[in-house]
């Protein structure tokens, strides 16, 4: 079976975060928006093939700590995606 | 004799300049080696240069370490032979886990082009085996991704174990938030492995080997590397 899995990927807390820190001062020269934070990351849409939607989501995971996220600088979180 | 070897990733743009300060400042021979290619063999150290390796695609340095000839190099590095990087090369070794850290966004967001001064922190690389300590180089960067992060445990080690090779400094010679292109850590510009035989910076060494350039402090590293090559 395939699954389709959402994987994210942002960076740690600790890492500052020039671009989000950019982007809330863009949000926060309109007068009528603002947001106290904002952290930029990336998704990535994978579809693997599994027998089941854990297994899905354990080579998924796999994969986001080998490729998609750096650890030095990257957190990860992964969802299959059920519809 | 000495051989280099100067690898080409698709995206590698300072292949050329690599080759030609090389043979012009060490006499030695050195040749491009292709991504694809499995073995290193006949070659004494290895230079991974500047550039966009893989289009930068997913992070800079990124998708490199995936590329065939990694494997030679990783073995080269164990070997104890010199391995260095510069730039783009510095990206690739961290994502490859040869040297320490990882590079974010320069703090400004902007793609910074202009020359710096560094400071030599330490001599036990293949980069600086020929330099004291104290000694400022002036060299230009080019890059938007070189704001050099590590976790603070990680930071300590490397800077109790001299593995900080090269600081940016003022005219001065003093490790200033002003001098800092990128928002790197300790003013950090380049560090080498624990052994001292991996090495890199992001400054650009093969942007200052002749006059005309503009420079020439780019020499005393290739000579370094040289130097390290017969040692």
């Amino acid at each position: 079976m395939k699954f389709r899995v959402r994987v994210l990927v942002r960076l740690r807390p600790s890492v500052y975060d020039p671009q989000g820190e950019a982007i809330r001062k863009a949000i926060a020269a309109d007068p009528r928006l603002s947001a106290e934070t904002v952290r930029q990351g990336k998704m990535f849409d994978l579809e693997v093939k599994a027998g089941s939607p854990s297994e899905a989501k354990a080579r998924a995971e796999e994969i986001a700590s080998r490729v998609l996220a750096n650890p030095v600088l990257e957190d990860y979180s992964v969802q299959v995606l059920l519809d | 004799m000495a051989r280099f070897a100067v690898l080409v990733f698709p995206g590698t743009n300072c292949e050329g300049d690599v080759l030609h300060a090389i043979e012009a400042v060490t006499g030695q021979p050195a040749a491009l080696v292709w991504h694809k290619e499995g073995s290193l063999d006949g070659f004494d150290a290895a230079v991974v240069p500047g550039g966009f390796a893989h289009g930068d695609y997913l992070r800079a340095g990124g998708l490199a370490r995936f590329s065939p000839v990694m494997e030679p190099l990783i073995e080269m590095a164990e070997s104890g032979r010199a391995v260095v990087g510069i730039c783009n090369g510095f990206q690739i070794l961290q994502e490859a886990g040869l040297l320490p850290g990882a590079m974010l966004r320069n703090v400004s967001l902007s793609y910074v082009c202009r020359d710096v001064r560094l400071r030599v922190e330490a001599n036990s690389s293949p980069l600086t085996c020929g330099l004291a300590p104290g000694t400022t180089l002036r060299m230009p960067v080019g890059h938007a991704e070189g704001n050099f992060r590590a976790d603070d445990d990680v930071l300590e080690a490397l800077e109790a174990d001299e593995q900080v090779i090269f600081r940016y400094c003022d005219d001065g010679g003093e490790a200033s938030d002003a001098a800092n292109p990128n928002g790197s850590r300790n003013n950090i510009a380049g560090v080498r492995n624990a052994r001292g035989n991996v090495a890199a910076l992001m400054p650009h060494p093969d942007r200052a080997y002749e006059e005309a350039l503009g420079g020439v402090d780019g020499c005393r590293l290739f000579e370094s590397l040289h130097r390290f090559t017969e040692s």
